[in-house]
Protein backbone atom coordinates (compact mmCIF):
# COMPACT_ATOMS: atom_id res chain seq x y z
CA UNK A 1 0.00 0.00 0.00
CA UNK A 2 2.84 2.22 0.87
CA UNK A 3 4.14 1.67 -2.19
CA UNK A 4 1.04 2.68 -4.24
CA UNK A 5 0.45 5.87 -2.65
CA UNK A 6 3.10 8.20 -4.34
CA UNK A 7 2.74 7.37 -7.64
CA UNK A 8 -1.17 8.20 -7.83
CA UNK A 9 -0.37 11.79 -7.63
CA UNK A 10 1.70 12.11 -10.67
CA UNK A 11 -0.66 10.46 -12.40
CA UNK A 12 -3.68 12.63 -12.50
CA UNK A 13 -1.52 15.00 -15.21
CA UNK A 14 -0.18 13.21 -18.08
CA UNK A 15 -4.24 10.55 -18.42
CA UNK A 16 -6.59 12.87 -19.65
CA UNK A 17 -5.47 14.06 -22.89
CA UNK A 18 -3.32 10.42 -24.74
CA UNK A 19 -6.35 7.75 -22.41
CA UNK A 20 -8.58 6.62 -25.61
CA UNK A 21 -5.55 6.02 -27.52
CA UNK A 22 -3.70 4.39 -25.48
CA UNK A 23 -5.94 2.17 -23.90
CA UNK A 24 -6.27 1.29 -27.93
CA UNK A 25 -3.05 0.26 -27.57
CA UNK A 26 -3.72 -2.17 -24.90
CA UNK A 27 -7.18 -3.79 -26.21
CA UNK A 28 -4.18 -5.50 -29.37
CA UNK A 29 -2.32 -8.22 -27.58
CA UNK A 30 1.34 -8.63 -27.65
CA UNK A 31 1.61 -12.08 -28.44
CA UNK A 32 4.23 -12.40 -25.47
CA UNK A 33 1.12 -11.46 -23.60
CA UNK A 34 -0.74 -14.54 -24.96
CA UNK A 35 2.49 -17.26 -24.29
CA UNK A 36 2.11 -15.86 -20.60
CA UNK A 37 -1.01 -16.87 -20.68
CA UNK A 38 -0.98 -20.36 -23.32
CA UNK A 39 2.45 -21.77 -21.44
CA UNK A 40 0.85 -22.34 -18.02
CA UNK A 41 -2.63 -23.48 -19.43
CA UNK A 42 -0.77 -25.92 -21.05
CA UNK A 43 0.75 -27.29 -18.01
CA UNK A 44 -2.37 -27.20 -16.43
CA UNK A 45 -4.19 -29.06 -19.41
CA UNK A 46 -1.24 -31.58 -19.36
CA UNK A 47 -1.63 -32.78 -15.91
CA UNK A 48 -5.00 -31.72 -14.71
CA UNK A 49 -7.65 -30.95 -16.90
CA UNK A 50 -6.81 -33.88 -19.92
CA UNK A 51 -6.47 -36.40 -16.37
CA UNK A 52 -9.49 -35.11 -15.18
CA UNK A 53 -12.05 -36.08 -18.59
CA UNK A 54 -10.08 -39.91 -18.34
CA UNK A 55 -10.50 -39.93 -15.05
CA UNK A 56 -14.74 -39.39 -15.55
CA UNK A 57 -14.20 -41.98 -18.29
CA UNK A 58 -12.67 -44.56 -16.45
CA UNK A 59 -15.25 -44.37 -14.13
CA UNK A 60 -17.30 -45.94 -16.24
CA UNK A 61 -15.31 -49.12 -17.56
CA UNK A 62 -13.90 -52.19 -15.45
CA UNK A 63 -10.20 -51.87 -15.55
CA UNK A 64 -7.41 -54.02 -13.81
CA UNK A 65 -4.44 -51.25 -15.13
CA UNK A 66 -2.98 -54.02 -17.66
CA UNK A 67 -5.36 -55.29 -19.72
CA UNK A 68 -7.47 -52.55 -21.99
CA UNK A 69 -10.43 -50.99 -20.15
CA UNK A 70 -13.72 -52.35 -20.53
CA UNK A 71 -16.81 -50.35 -21.14
CA UNK A 72 -19.34 -51.08 -18.51
CA UNK A 73 -21.82 -47.98 -18.62
CA UNK A 74 -23.07 -46.86 -14.84
CA UNK A 75 -21.93 -50.53 -13.25
CA UNK A 76 -19.53 -49.13 -10.94
CA UNK A 77 -21.89 -46.94 -9.48
CA UNK A 78 -24.93 -49.45 -9.43
CA UNK A 79 -22.27 -51.49 -7.49
CA UNK A 80 -22.06 -48.96 -4.72
CA UNK A 81 -25.32 -49.27 -3.80
CA UNK A 82 -25.27 -52.52 -2.52
CA UNK A 83 -21.08 -51.86 -1.23
CA UNK A 84 -20.86 -52.02 2.65
CA UNK A 85 -17.76 -50.22 3.10
CA UNK A 86 -18.33 -47.37 0.42
CA UNK A 87 -21.90 -46.42 2.70
CA UNK A 88 -20.05 -46.29 5.74
CA UNK A 89 -16.98 -44.46 3.98
CA UNK A 90 -19.59 -41.86 3.09
CA UNK A 91 -20.74 -41.54 6.41
CA UNK A 92 -17.64 -41.07 7.58
CA UNK A 93 -16.60 -38.62 5.06
CA UNK A 94 -20.03 -36.44 5.92
CA UNK A 95 -18.85 -36.79 9.78
CA UNK A 96 -15.37 -35.59 8.97
CA UNK A 97 -16.82 -32.34 7.06
CA UNK A 98 -18.94 -31.30 10.05
CA UNK A 99 -16.21 -32.20 13.01
CA UNK A 100 -13.32 -31.61 11.16
CA UNK A 101 -14.41 -28.55 8.99
CA UNK A 102 -17.07 -27.74 11.25
CA UNK A 103 -14.93 -27.30 14.57
CA UNK A 104 -11.79 -25.68 12.51
CA UNK A 105 -13.87 -22.94 11.41
CA UNK A 106 -15.74 -22.35 14.76
CA UNK A 107 -12.04 -22.47 16.33
CA UNK A 108 -10.21 -20.65 14.21
CA UNK A 109 -12.46 -17.84 14.60
CA UNK A 110 -12.57 -18.22 17.96
CA UNK A 111 -8.60 -17.82 18.16
CA UNK A 112 -8.37 -15.39 15.30
CA UNK A 113 -11.09 -12.88 17.83
CA UNK A 114 -8.78 -14.06 20.95
CA UNK A 115 -5.38 -12.96 19.22
CA UNK A 116 -6.83 -10.42 16.90
CA UNK A 117 -5.59 -7.59 19.17
CA UNK A 118 -1.62 -6.79 19.29
CA UNK A 119 -0.95 -6.79 22.26
CA UNK A 120 2.82 -7.97 24.41
CA UNK A 121 3.61 -11.98 23.91
CA UNK A 122 0.70 -11.87 21.34
CA UNK A 123 3.50 -13.09 18.40
CA UNK A 124 4.45 -15.85 20.49
CA UNK A 125 0.82 -17.28 21.30
CA UNK A 126 0.24 -16.74 17.29
CA UNK A 127 3.41 -18.46 16.30
CA UNK A 128 2.31 -21.42 18.67
CA UNK A 129 -0.90 -22.50 17.10
CA UNK A 130 -0.01 -21.52 13.68
CA UNK A 131 3.48 -24.11 13.75
CA UNK A 132 1.93 -27.20 13.17
CA UNK A 133 0.20 -26.02 10.26
CA UNK A 134 3.39 -26.03 8.26
CA UNK A 135 4.24 -29.89 9.74
CA UNK A 136 3.37 -32.36 7.03
CA UNK A 137 0.56 -34.85 7.72
CA UNK A 138 2.42 -37.50 8.08
CA UNK A 139 4.49 -35.99 10.75
CA UNK A 140 1.55 -35.20 12.98
CA UNK A 141 0.42 -38.44 12.46
CA UNK A 142 3.08 -40.02 13.75
CA UNK A 143 3.36 -37.59 16.19
CA UNK A 144 -0.29 -38.38 17.79
CA UNK A 145 0.01 -42.23 16.54
CA UNK A 146 2.66 -41.93 19.59
CA UNK A 147 0.58 -39.87 21.99
CA UNK A 148 -1.75 -42.78 21.33
CA UNK A 149 -0.38 -46.28 22.26
CA UNK A 150 -1.42 -48.17 25.06
CA UNK A 151 1.48 -47.20 26.92
CA UNK A 152 1.47 -43.15 25.43
CA UNK A 153 0.99 -39.43 27.05
CA UNK A 154 -2.57 -39.45 26.46
CA UNK A 155 -3.46 -42.79 28.80
CA UNK A 156 -1.00 -42.16 31.11
CA UNK A 157 -2.78 -38.64 31.98
CA UNK A 158 -5.80 -40.46 31.80
CA UNK A 159 -4.54 -42.69 34.70
CA UNK A 160 -3.14 -40.22 36.89
CA UNK A 161 -6.17 -37.98 37.02
CA UNK A 162 -8.33 -40.73 37.87
CA UNK A 163 -9.67 -41.86 34.53
CA UNK A 164 -8.07 -44.99 34.39
CA UNK A 165 -10.88 -46.83 33.08
CA UNK A 166 -10.67 -44.95 30.02
CA UNK A 167 -7.76 -46.42 29.25
CA UNK A 168 -7.97 -47.24 25.23
CA UNK A 169 -6.43 -48.66 22.52
CA UNK A 170 -7.84 -45.21 20.50
CA UNK A 171 -6.26 -46.23 17.44
CA UNK A 172 -7.03 -49.93 17.32
CA UNK A 173 -10.83 -49.40 18.38
CA UNK A 174 -13.60 -49.08 16.07
CA UNK A 175 -15.55 -47.04 18.13
CA UNK A 176 -12.83 -44.99 18.49
CA UNK A 177 -10.66 -44.94 15.85
CA UNK A 178 -12.45 -42.02 13.34
CA UNK A 179 -12.13 -39.37 16.32
CA UNK A 180 -8.93 -39.99 17.49
CA UNK A 181 -7.69 -39.43 13.56
CA UNK A 182 -10.05 -35.98 13.62
CA UNK A 183 -8.01 -34.38 16.44
CA UNK A 184 -4.65 -34.61 15.29
CA UNK A 185 -6.11 -33.22 11.86
CA UNK A 186 -7.94 -30.50 13.71
CA UNK A 187 -5.01 -29.42 15.49
CA UNK A 188 -2.86 -28.58 12.26
CA UNK A 189 -5.84 -26.90 10.79
CA UNK A 190 -7.05 -24.46 13.48
CA UNK A 191 -3.90 -22.47 13.25
CA UNK A 192 -4.32 -21.86 9.80
CA UNK A 193 -8.03 -20.84 9.50
CA UNK A 194 -7.12 -18.32 12.71
CA UNK A 195 -4.60 -16.52 9.97
CA UNK A 196 -7.14 -16.83 7.30
CA UNK A 197 -9.25 -15.02 10.17
CA UNK A 198 -6.74 -12.97 11.49
CA UNK A 199 -6.31 -11.69 8.41
CA UNK A 200 -9.94 -10.67 7.55
CA UNK A 201 -10.70 -9.27 11.53
CA UNK A 202 -7.73 -6.69 10.53
CA UNK A 203 -9.33 -5.66 7.18
CA UNK A 204 -12.02 -4.27 9.07
CA UNK A 205 -12.22 -0.43 9.45
CA UNK A 206 -11.92 0.41 13.20
CA UNK A 207 -14.37 3.12 12.68
CA UNK A 208 -17.07 0.92 11.82
CA UNK A 209 -16.51 -0.36 15.83
CA UNK A 210 -15.52 3.20 16.77
CA UNK A 211 -19.23 4.15 15.50
CA UNK A 212 -20.91 1.28 16.33
CA UNK A 213 -19.48 2.19 20.01
CA UNK A 214 -21.18 5.76 19.63
CA UNK A 215 -24.69 4.25 18.90
CA UNK A 216 -24.27 2.00 22.23
CA UNK A 217 -23.91 -1.36 20.67
CA UNK A 218 -22.50 -4.43 23.15
CA UNK A 219 -19.97 -6.12 22.28
CA UNK A 220 -22.02 -9.08 21.37
CA UNK A 221 -23.85 -6.62 19.02
CA UNK A 222 -20.52 -5.34 17.27
CA UNK A 223 -19.39 -8.85 16.80
CA UNK A 224 -22.91 -9.78 15.25
CA UNK A 225 -23.14 -6.39 13.68
CA UNK A 226 -20.41 -5.24 12.58
CA UNK A 227 -17.52 -8.30 11.94
CA UNK A 228 -19.54 -10.93 10.72
CA UNK A 229 -20.98 -9.16 7.80
CA UNK A 230 -17.70 -7.58 7.69
CA UNK A 231 -16.03 -11.30 7.37
CA UNK A 232 -18.28 -12.17 4.42
CA UNK A 233 -15.56 -12.88 1.90
CA UNK A 234 -13.33 -14.32 4.18
CA UNK A 235 -16.11 -16.59 5.58
CA UNK A 236 -16.57 -17.89 1.82
CA UNK A 237 -12.60 -18.27 1.67
CA UNK A 238 -12.95 -20.67 4.94
CA UNK A 239 -16.04 -22.56 3.90
CA UNK A 240 -14.30 -23.47 0.30
CA UNK A 241 -10.97 -24.10 2.22
CA UNK A 242 -12.76 -26.87 4.69
CA UNK A 243 -15.20 -28.36 2.23
CA UNK A 244 -12.27 -28.90 0.23
CA UNK A 245 -9.81 -29.91 2.88
CA UNK A 246 -12.06 -32.47 4.17
CA UNK A 247 -13.06 -34.15 0.92
CA UNK A 248 -9.07 -34.71 0.11
CA UNK A 249 -8.17 -35.55 3.74
CA UNK A 250 -6.17 -38.32 3.35
CA UNK A 251 -2.60 -38.51 4.30
CA UNK A 252 -3.39 -38.36 8.09
CA UNK A 253 -5.80 -41.04 7.91
CA UNK A 254 -3.63 -43.18 5.49
CA UNK A 255 -0.54 -42.59 8.11
CA UNK A 256 -2.65 -43.41 11.30
CA UNK A 257 -4.61 -46.15 10.46
CA UNK A 258 -5.12 -46.70 6.25
CA UNK A 259 -8.93 -46.56 7.18
CA UNK A 260 -9.19 -49.19 9.54
CA UNK A 261 -9.74 -51.06 12.04
CA UNK A 262 -12.64 -52.82 10.06
CA UNK A 263 -13.07 -49.32 7.86
CA UNK A 264 -14.07 -47.92 10.95
CA UNK A 265 -12.29 -44.80 10.11
CA UNK A 266 -12.62 -45.66 6.16
CA UNK A 267 -13.08 -41.93 4.23
CA UNK A 268 -13.75 -42.02 0.61
CA UNK A 269 -10.30 -40.76 -0.48
CA UNK A 270 -8.79 -43.79 1.32
CA UNK A 271 -11.28 -46.06 -0.01
CA UNK A 272 -10.84 -44.86 -3.60
CA UNK A 273 -7.16 -45.32 -2.99
CA UNK A 274 -6.77 -48.66 -1.67
CA UNK A 275 -9.74 -49.83 -4.08
CA UNK A 276 -7.72 -48.70 -7.12
CA UNK A 277 -3.91 -48.97 -6.55
CA UNK A 278 -4.52 -52.01 -3.90
CA UNK A 279 -6.84 -54.23 -5.22
CA UNK A 280 -6.02 -52.86 -8.65
CA UNK A 281 -9.74 -51.87 -9.84
CA UNK A 282 -8.75 -48.92 -11.51
CA UNK A 283 -12.63 -48.80 -12.83
CA UNK A 284 -14.54 -48.49 -9.60
CA UNK A 285 -11.71 -46.63 -7.92
CA UNK A 286 -12.17 -44.14 -10.49
CA UNK A 287 -15.88 -43.66 -9.80
CA UNK A 288 -15.60 -43.10 -5.98
CA UNK A 289 -13.43 -40.68 -7.27
CA UNK A 290 -16.42 -39.03 -9.08
CA UNK A 291 -18.20 -39.17 -6.14
CA UNK A 292 -16.10 -37.35 -4.82
CA UNK A 293 -15.51 -34.81 -7.05
CA UNK A 294 -19.55 -34.54 -7.14
CA UNK A 295 -19.54 -34.08 -3.30
CA UNK A 296 -17.26 -30.97 -3.76
CA UNK A 297 -18.78 -29.55 -6.98
CA UNK A 298 -21.90 -27.75 -5.82
CA UNK A 299 -20.00 -26.03 -2.80
CA UNK A 300 -16.53 -25.17 -4.66
CA UNK A 301 -19.00 -23.89 -7.51
CA UNK A 302 -21.27 -21.34 -5.19
CA UNK A 303 -18.16 -20.40 -3.86
CA UNK A 304 -16.30 -19.76 -7.29
CA UNK A 305 -19.07 -17.60 -7.96
CA UNK A 306 -19.62 -15.84 -5.09
CA UNK A 307 -15.72 -14.87 -5.61
CA UNK A 308 -16.04 -13.77 -8.77
CA UNK A 309 -19.12 -11.62 -8.43
CA UNK A 310 -16.94 -9.85 -5.37
CA UNK A 311 -13.59 -9.53 -7.51
CA UNK A 312 -15.51 -7.30 -10.05
CA UNK B 1 -9.46 8.67 41.96
CA UNK B 2 -10.77 5.86 43.13
CA UNK B 3 -13.15 5.38 40.22
CA UNK B 4 -10.36 5.54 37.49
CA UNK B 5 -7.44 3.46 40.27
CA UNK B 6 -10.49 0.57 40.14
CA UNK B 7 -10.43 0.72 36.46
CA UNK B 8 -6.96 0.26 36.24
CA UNK B 9 -7.08 -2.72 39.14
CA UNK B 10 -9.40 -4.39 36.30
CA UNK B 11 -7.61 -3.94 33.24
CA UNK B 12 -4.95 -5.24 34.87
CA UNK B 13 -7.03 -8.27 35.84
CA UNK B 14 -8.12 -8.83 32.38
CA UNK B 15 -4.58 -8.79 31.42
CA UNK B 16 -3.53 -11.37 33.56
CA UNK B 17 -6.90 -13.45 32.87
CA UNK B 18 -5.66 -12.86 29.05
CA UNK B 19 -1.82 -14.12 29.49
CA UNK B 20 -3.03 -17.37 31.85
CA UNK B 21 -5.54 -18.01 29.25
CA UNK B 22 -3.58 -17.55 25.88
CA UNK B 23 -0.55 -18.94 27.57
CA UNK B 24 -2.32 -21.93 28.70
CA UNK B 25 -3.69 -22.63 25.08
CA UNK B 26 -0.03 -22.30 23.68
CA UNK B 27 1.22 -24.85 25.61
CA UNK B 28 -1.55 -26.91 25.07
CA UNK B 29 -1.00 -26.39 21.10
CA UNK B 30 2.95 -26.75 21.82
CA UNK B 31 2.95 -29.93 23.94
CA UNK B 32 2.74 -33.01 21.46
CA UNK B 33 5.93 -30.99 19.53
CA UNK B 34 7.70 -31.18 22.94
CA UNK B 35 6.31 -34.66 23.25
CA UNK B 36 8.36 -35.25 19.98
CA UNK B 37 11.43 -33.49 20.35
CA UNK B 38 11.71 -35.66 24.06
CA UNK B 39 10.77 -38.94 22.61
CA UNK B 40 13.46 -38.84 19.49
CA UNK B 41 15.78 -37.79 22.30
CA UNK B 42 15.29 -40.95 24.71
CA UNK B 43 17.19 -44.33 24.11
CA UNK B 44 15.27 -47.41 23.46
CA UNK B 45 15.87 -49.04 25.97
CA UNK B 46 14.42 -45.98 28.43
CA UNK B 47 11.46 -46.61 26.76
CA UNK B 48 11.40 -50.05 26.70
CA UNK B 49 11.60 -50.50 30.04
CA UNK B 50 9.72 -47.58 31.40
CA UNK B 51 7.19 -47.35 28.56
CA UNK B 52 6.24 -44.49 25.96
CA UNK B 53 4.50 -42.09 28.77
CA UNK B 54 6.69 -42.53 31.43
CA UNK B 55 8.78 -39.36 32.67
CA UNK B 56 11.87 -39.74 30.10
CA UNK B 57 14.98 -41.21 32.16
CA UNK B 58 18.17 -41.53 29.69
CA UNK B 59 18.87 -39.47 26.55
CA UNK B 60 20.60 -40.40 22.97
CA UNK B 61 20.95 -38.75 20.09
CA UNK B 62 21.52 -42.24 18.20
CA UNK B 63 18.00 -42.43 17.21
CA UNK B 64 18.93 -39.35 14.69
CA UNK B 65 21.84 -41.05 13.47
CA UNK B 66 19.59 -44.58 13.09
CA UNK B 67 16.84 -42.72 11.01
CA UNK B 68 18.88 -40.12 9.19
CA UNK B 69 21.44 -43.20 7.91
CA UNK B 70 20.09 -46.76 8.10
CA UNK B 71 16.39 -45.27 7.65
CA UNK B 72 16.92 -43.99 4.52
CA UNK B 73 15.97 -40.50 6.08
CA UNK B 74 18.95 -38.41 3.97
CA UNK B 75 18.27 -39.50 0.54
CA UNK B 76 14.54 -38.97 1.15
CA UNK B 77 15.21 -35.53 2.31
CA UNK B 78 17.74 -34.77 -0.89
CA UNK B 79 14.65 -36.01 -2.95
CA UNK B 80 12.33 -33.80 -1.44
CA UNK B 81 14.43 -31.19 -1.82
CA UNK B 82 15.24 -31.70 -5.53
CA UNK B 83 11.30 -32.07 -6.07
CA UNK B 84 10.26 -29.01 -4.00
CA UNK B 85 12.58 -26.22 -5.01
CA UNK B 86 12.36 -26.86 -8.90
CA UNK B 87 8.51 -27.04 -8.51
CA UNK B 88 7.90 -24.23 -6.79
CA UNK B 89 10.26 -22.15 -8.44
CA UNK B 90 8.56 -23.07 -11.68
CA UNK B 91 5.02 -22.33 -10.56
CA UNK B 92 5.53 -19.18 -9.14
CA UNK B 93 7.14 -18.38 -12.51
CA UNK B 94 4.13 -19.78 -14.75
CA UNK B 95 1.80 -18.71 -12.36
CA UNK B 96 3.21 -14.46 -12.01
CA UNK B 97 3.38 -14.45 -15.86
CA UNK B 98 -0.29 -15.64 -16.12
CA UNK B 99 -1.50 -13.33 -13.25
CA UNK B 100 0.29 -10.30 -15.03
CA UNK B 101 -1.37 -11.17 -18.84
CA UNK B 102 -4.45 -11.76 -17.33
CA UNK B 103 -5.25 -8.89 -14.85
CA UNK B 104 -2.91 -6.04 -17.17
CA UNK B 105 -4.46 -6.78 -20.44
CA UNK B 106 -7.31 -6.84 -21.57
CA UNK B 107 -7.56 -10.82 -23.31
CA UNK B 108 -10.56 -11.96 -24.70
CA UNK B 109 -12.41 -15.00 -22.18
CA UNK B 110 -10.03 -13.56 -19.44
CA UNK B 111 -12.86 -14.19 -16.34
CA UNK B 112 -13.66 -17.52 -17.70
CA UNK B 113 -9.63 -18.51 -18.36
CA UNK B 114 -8.79 -17.31 -14.48
CA UNK B 115 -12.06 -18.89 -13.22
CA UNK B 116 -11.36 -22.44 -15.58
CA UNK B 117 -7.26 -22.36 -13.71
CA UNK B 118 -8.33 -21.98 -10.57
CA UNK B 119 -10.64 -24.43 -11.25
CA UNK B 120 -8.35 -27.25 -11.82
CA UNK B 121 -6.85 -26.51 -9.11
CA UNK B 122 -9.71 -27.28 -6.69
CA UNK B 123 -10.48 -30.52 -8.04
CA UNK B 124 -10.23 -33.30 -5.76
CA UNK B 125 -6.71 -35.11 -6.89
CA UNK B 126 -8.91 -38.35 -6.42
CA UNK B 127 -10.11 -37.77 -9.72
CA UNK B 128 -6.82 -37.16 -11.49
CA UNK B 129 -4.60 -40.24 -9.43
CA UNK B 130 -5.38 -42.92 -11.71
CA UNK B 131 -4.95 -40.93 -15.24
CA UNK B 132 -1.58 -39.09 -14.05
CA UNK B 133 -0.42 -42.39 -12.68
CA UNK B 134 -0.76 -43.89 -16.36
CA UNK B 135 -0.03 -41.01 -18.14
CA UNK B 136 3.34 -40.71 -16.78
CA UNK B 137 3.60 -44.21 -17.80
CA UNK B 138 2.97 -43.21 -20.84
CA UNK B 139 5.40 -40.73 -20.91
CA UNK B 140 8.26 -42.96 -19.74
CA UNK B 141 8.58 -40.75 -16.41
CA UNK B 142 6.79 -43.17 -14.19
CA UNK B 143 8.48 -43.56 -10.60
CA UNK B 144 10.82 -40.33 -12.07
CA UNK B 145 10.68 -37.52 -9.69
CA UNK B 146 10.50 -35.41 -12.92
CA UNK B 147 6.79 -36.65 -13.01
CA UNK B 148 6.09 -35.09 -9.48
CA UNK B 149 7.70 -32.17 -10.52
CA UNK B 150 5.47 -32.01 -13.08
CA UNK B 151 2.41 -32.83 -11.07
CA UNK B 152 3.19 -30.49 -8.95
CA UNK B 153 3.47 -27.54 -11.17
CA UNK B 154 0.50 -28.44 -12.88
CA UNK B 155 -2.08 -28.90 -10.21
CA UNK B 156 -0.36 -25.85 -8.16
CA UNK B 157 -0.15 -23.48 -10.90
CA UNK B 158 -4.38 -22.56 -10.95
CA UNK B 159 -4.29 -21.17 -7.37
CA UNK B 160 -1.15 -19.14 -7.75
CA UNK B 161 -2.79 -17.37 -10.54
CA UNK B 162 -5.42 -16.26 -9.18
CA UNK B 163 -3.94 -15.06 -6.20
CA UNK B 164 -1.42 -13.60 -8.33
CA UNK B 165 -3.96 -12.28 -10.11
CA UNK B 166 -6.09 -10.15 -6.77
CA UNK B 167 -2.97 -8.87 -5.98
CA UNK B 168 -1.55 -7.92 -9.77
CA UNK B 169 -4.90 -6.06 -10.38
CA UNK B 170 -4.73 -3.93 -7.40
CA UNK B 171 -1.72 -2.39 -8.78
CA UNK B 172 -3.05 1.38 -10.61
CA UNK B 173 -3.05 1.24 -14.44
CA UNK B 174 -1.67 4.63 -14.32
CA UNK B 175 1.80 2.85 -13.39
CA UNK B 176 1.68 0.84 -16.65
CA UNK B 177 0.33 3.49 -18.76
CA UNK B 178 3.29 5.56 -17.84
CA UNK B 179 5.39 3.11 -19.07
CA UNK B 180 3.92 2.58 -22.69
CA UNK B 181 4.70 6.25 -22.81
CA UNK B 182 7.83 5.94 -22.04
CA UNK B 183 7.97 2.77 -24.76
CA UNK B 184 8.38 -0.10 -22.73
CA UNK B 185 7.16 -3.30 -23.61
CA UNK B 186 4.92 -6.40 -21.77
CA UNK B 187 8.48 -7.93 -21.12
CA UNK B 188 9.84 -4.89 -19.47
CA UNK B 189 6.75 -3.77 -17.75
CA UNK B 190 6.26 -7.16 -16.52
CA UNK B 191 9.82 -7.68 -14.93
CA UNK B 192 10.45 -4.05 -14.36
CA UNK B 193 7.39 -2.97 -12.74
CA UNK B 194 4.87 -5.59 -12.12
CA UNK B 195 6.88 -8.16 -10.66
CA UNK B 196 8.94 -6.16 -8.27
CA UNK B 197 5.70 -4.57 -6.54
CA UNK B 198 4.43 -8.06 -6.77
CA UNK B 199 7.27 -9.07 -4.21
CA UNK B 200 5.31 -9.33 -0.97
CA UNK B 201 3.01 -11.67 -2.21
CA UNK B 202 5.89 -14.10 -4.07
CA UNK B 203 7.45 -14.43 -1.17
CA UNK B 204 4.39 -15.19 1.18
CA UNK B 205 3.39 -17.77 -1.74
CA UNK B 206 6.84 -19.39 -2.15
CA UNK B 207 6.66 -19.85 1.69
CA UNK B 208 3.22 -21.14 1.34
CA UNK B 209 3.91 -23.21 -1.62
CA UNK B 210 7.27 -24.81 -0.11
CA UNK B 211 5.62 -26.26 2.66
CA UNK B 212 2.57 -27.79 0.37
CA UNK B 213 5.15 -29.60 -2.14
CA UNK B 214 7.15 -30.56 0.82
CA UNK B 215 4.73 -32.39 2.72
CA UNK B 216 2.83 -33.77 -0.09
CA UNK B 217 2.16 -37.43 0.35
CA UNK B 218 -0.43 -38.59 -1.83
CA UNK B 219 1.14 -37.56 -4.80
CA UNK B 220 3.99 -38.90 -4.23
CA UNK B 221 2.93 -42.53 -3.51
CA UNK B 222 0.66 -42.22 -6.71
CA UNK B 223 3.87 -41.19 -9.37
CA UNK B 224 6.80 -43.05 -7.44
CA UNK B 225 7.40 -46.80 -6.93
CA UNK B 226 10.46 -47.39 -6.04
CA UNK B 227 11.84 -46.45 -2.12
CA UNK B 228 14.86 -44.99 -3.03
CA UNK B 229 12.75 -41.94 -4.88
CA UNK B 230 10.53 -41.07 -2.35
CA UNK B 231 10.08 -38.01 -0.70
CA UNK B 232 10.80 -37.96 3.24
CA UNK B 233 7.25 -37.88 3.75
CA UNK B 234 7.01 -41.19 2.09
CA UNK B 235 9.78 -42.29 3.85
CA UNK B 236 8.36 -41.57 6.96
CA UNK B 237 5.74 -43.91 6.77
CA UNK B 238 8.12 -46.49 5.32
CA UNK B 239 10.30 -45.44 8.56
CA UNK B 240 7.15 -46.35 10.60
CA UNK B 241 6.50 -50.03 9.07
CA UNK B 242 10.42 -50.71 9.32
CA UNK B 243 11.31 -49.55 13.32
CA UNK B 244 7.58 -50.86 14.44
CA UNK B 245 7.23 -49.52 17.95
CA UNK B 246 10.75 -48.40 17.95
CA UNK B 247 9.09 -44.70 18.85
CA UNK B 248 12.45 -43.10 19.53
CA UNK B 249 13.45 -43.57 15.87
CA UNK B 250 10.29 -42.69 14.50
CA UNK B 251 10.01 -39.81 16.39
CA UNK B 252 13.60 -38.81 15.55
CA UNK B 253 12.41 -38.94 11.73
CA UNK B 254 9.13 -36.82 12.28
CA UNK B 255 11.33 -34.40 13.92
CA UNK B 256 13.70 -34.83 10.59
CA UNK B 257 11.01 -33.80 8.74
CA UNK B 258 9.51 -31.49 9.84
CA UNK B 259 12.73 -29.74 10.24
CA UNK B 260 12.90 -27.36 6.92
CA UNK B 261 9.87 -26.26 6.97
CA UNK B 262 9.79 -24.73 10.91
CA UNK B 263 12.92 -23.40 9.29
CA UNK B 264 11.68 -21.61 6.27
CA UNK B 265 8.13 -20.78 8.95
CA UNK B 266 10.26 -18.85 11.37
CA UNK B 267 12.48 -17.26 8.76
CA UNK B 268 9.65 -16.08 6.95
CA UNK B 269 6.92 -15.58 9.02
CA UNK B 270 6.62 -12.26 8.16
CA UNK B 271 6.01 -12.68 4.72
CA UNK B 272 3.38 -15.03 5.48
CA UNK B 273 1.57 -12.58 7.63
CA UNK B 274 1.79 -9.97 5.56
CA UNK B 275 1.17 -11.73 2.84
CA UNK B 276 -1.91 -12.81 3.82
CA UNK B 277 -2.77 -9.40 5.26
CA UNK B 278 -2.58 -7.86 1.64
CA UNK B 279 -4.24 -10.21 0.20
CA UNK B 280 -7.33 -10.34 2.45
CA UNK B 281 -7.34 -6.27 2.01
CA UNK B 282 -7.19 -6.80 -1.65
Amino acid sequence: MAVLTPTKSTSPAPSPPGGGRRRGAARRTPPLVLAFVMVPLLAEALWVFWPALQGFYLALTDWDGVSPPTFVGLDNFREMAGDDTFRSATWHTVLWLVLFGGLSALLGLATALLFQQERRGIGFYRAALFLPVVFSLVATALVWQAIYQPDGVLNQVLEAVGLGSLRHAWLADQDTALYAVIVPALWRQIGYVMVLYLAGLKGIDPALYEAAKVDGASAWQRFRHVTLPQLRSVNAVVLSVIVIDSLRSFDVVWSLTRGGPYHSSELLSTYMYSTAFQSLRLGYGSALAVVIFVLAFGVICSYLVRAFREAD
Amino acid sequence: MTTTSAAVRRRRAATAGFHLGAGTLALLWLLPIGLVLVTSLRSFDDIAANGLGSWPHSFTLDNFRQAWVDGGQRRALINSLLVTIPAVLVTLALASMAAFALSRYELPFRRSLLLLMLGGNLLPPQILLVPVSKLSELMGLHDTLTALIGVQIGFGVGFYVFVLHGFMRAIPAEIQQAAVVDGAGPWQIFWRIILPLTRPALAALSALSFTWVFNDLLWAITVLRSDTKMPITAALIGLQGQYVSMWNVIAAGSVIAAAPTVAVFLRFQRHFVAGLNLGAVK
